[in-house]
């Protein structure tokens, strides 16, 4: 039996779904008859949008992906582990910690404050160049060195506002159980308070994948500098195209993730 | 040398101010004036203090050897600068003629157009003084055993994957600085340039470099040629080819040559 409220309700959404179709095929129209009209579109597609160098530097730039997704899984626990770290210096109470406290909050200030490039650079070329002998000079080593100081700085800010949105009552709570400090963090605070920055984190994640490219920079030849490598012996920008489908295929679901758990988070506590 | 090049170059314009008056005409960017593009920053030995309107420098010096025969006087030269990716972009172009050792290749004439080469460039191995105490020797063998380093925008990578076939997979930097970075670092033995920039980067910007040895460029199947790169369709190619041609018939262009890239002797050849 429908209310006469609920059959408006029912109209009202028929119509904004219509209006949206609508809305949505008319720009989408502008965009494929409109945009080919443009004077320059033949050369635009041309060095772009060329299918057969799409076709004939894909297969390079998948294997070059490869690097990326190993430079990638190497330093996410790193990444995590350290992070975890400088967020628990900073969150010391001891006093005799005091020291920590100071120390986390210079690592997160200076390597989340410099510019990753430039962190790459000079960590890449400048500590092997004290003198190190192969292999420990390797780029692979050092570039992965730079990527972790500034996201574990990144994601120790992130934990570290986790656990301070944990509600002082549940710390109190544990003291009253006799928890010690330590067993408090660890069974009380942090569970929940992961739990809470995991979406915040998973934003870091896409970023990473992206901030990977940067390696390439100093030597690794990874998918962006391998389409860079295309780009000038073909003079063809389609390279760069194929090797941003890659990067959707990759970041694109990772998003949409982030907001399912987001989402599943909010409703978990409304 | 100098003055005799000088006075070649002014007989030059002269004469070819009335004689190829027309080829060039109402096909520059501006009427009258031939916008020439480099790099940013250019580089010794192809361009002296960054500075081509010195006409000094083996590019500047062809570029106002080109123009005049063009019939272009010498301040009717504008210079530009660009980057290489700006120069395959495919809108408009902000340039007639760019010159920064564009190597020809087949796939980015479809894109761009080629003037006649201007220079047929050795590719040269450079390397550091330590490599060479180590063992490094200007042949095959010791060559494939080397850690390679080359720029991305170049020709060099294929020619390290096709006729050195390394060991390891050789490391891609952006630019000459990085590569001699990561050499000063040791991550990389080896570099492959063309043999005027390999002879300015060992002895400038490297403390320690050396350059091993060179490709006969005779014996390449492709040879590294430079040539002056033009929107795709150029009306200008024609005039440009003319003009090259006739620097060449002159010997005029061997003489540029000879003046700028004579260092180039005494670097042994690789077996």
């Amino acid at each position: 039996m429908t209310t006469r409220r609920a059959a408006y309700e029912a109209r009202q959404r028929r119509r904004a779904n219509l209006l949206a179709a609508g809305s949505t095929g008319v720009a989408l129209a502008l965009l494929v008859f409109l945009v080919p009209l443009a004077p320059g579109w033949d050369a635009v597609r041309s060095s772009f949008f060329n299918g057969e160098i799409f076709a004939r530097t894909f297969p390079d730039l998948l294997k070059a992906f490869l690097i990326n997704i190993a430079i990638f899984a190497w330093s996410v626990p790193i990444i995590a582990a350290l992070g975890l770290a400088i967020a628990l210096a900073r969150g010391a109470r001891a006093p005799v910690l005091f020291p920590l406290r100071i120390f986390g909050a210079i690592y997160v200030d200076l390597f989340r404050g410099i510019p990753v490039v430039l962190l790459v650079y000079l960590v890449g070329f400048g500590i092997p160049g004290l003198g190190l002998p192969r292999p420990w000079n390797s780029p692979y080593i050092w570039g992965t060195v730079a990527l972790v100081l500034t996201y574990s700085a990144y994601v120790a800010e992130v934990l570290r506002s986790g656990i301070e949105s944990i509600h002082a009552s549940q710390r109190n709570a544990a003291i009253c159980l006799g928890l010690s400090e330590r067993d408090t963090m660890r069974y009380v605070i942090l569970p929940q308070a992961i739990r809470r920055v995991v979406p915040a984190n998973m934003n870091m994640l896409v970023a990473l994948q992206k901030d990977v490219a940067l390696l390439s920079f100093i030597g690794p030849v990874e998918i962006l500098r391998q389409a860079g490598i295309f780009k000038s012996l073909l003079a063809n920008f389609t390279p760069y195209v194929a090797a941003a489908v890659i990067f959707l295929c990759v970041t694109v679901p990772a998003t949409r993730y982030a907001d399912y758990l987001m989402n599943r988070d909010r409703d978990a506590r409304t | 040398m100098k003055t005799i090049l000088t006075a070649t170059i002014l007989t030059l314009t002269a004469t070819g101010a009335f004689a190829d008056a027309h080829c060039a005409a109402g096909k520059t960017l501006t009427e009258g004036t031939l916008t020439i593009a480099t790099g940013n920053p250019a580089y010794y030995p192809w361009v002296i203090d960054d500075a081509p309107e010195g006409k000094q420098g083996f590019e500047a010096a062809v570029a106002y050897a080109i123009a005049a025969e063009m019939g272009f006087a010498d301040d009717a030269v504008t210079w530009v600068r660009t980057s290489f990716d700006e120069a395959i972009q495919p809108g408009a172009k902000n340039f007639d003629l760019n010159m920064q050792q564009f190597s020809i290749t087949d796939d980015r004439d479809r894109v761009v157009d080629f003037s006649a080469p201007y220079y047929t460039a050795p590719q040269a191995v450079m390397t550091t003084i330590e490599a060479v105490e180590a063992g490094a020797r200007p042949t095959m063998d010791s060559l494939r055993a080397m850690k390679w380093g080359v720029v991305a925008s170049t020709t060099a990578l294929p020619v390290v994957m096709e006729r050195i076939k390394p060991d390891q997979s050789p490391l891609v930097y952006d630019d000459n600085a990085n590569i001699t970075a990561a050499m000063q670092a040791g991550q990389i033995d080896a570099a492959l340039f063309d043999l005027p920039t390999a002879l300015f980067t060992a002895a400038v910007l490297m403390d320690n470099g050396v350059v091993l040895g060179q490709f006969d460029p005779s014996a390449a199947q492709n040879p590294d040629q430079f040539g002056a790169l033009m929107p795709e369709g150029s009306a200008l190619k024609e005039c440009v080819d003319q003009a090259l041609a006739a620097l060449t018939d002159s010997g005029a262009l061997a003489a540029i040559e000879a003046e700028w890239l004579q260092d180039a002797v005494g670097v042994p050849l690789i077996k």
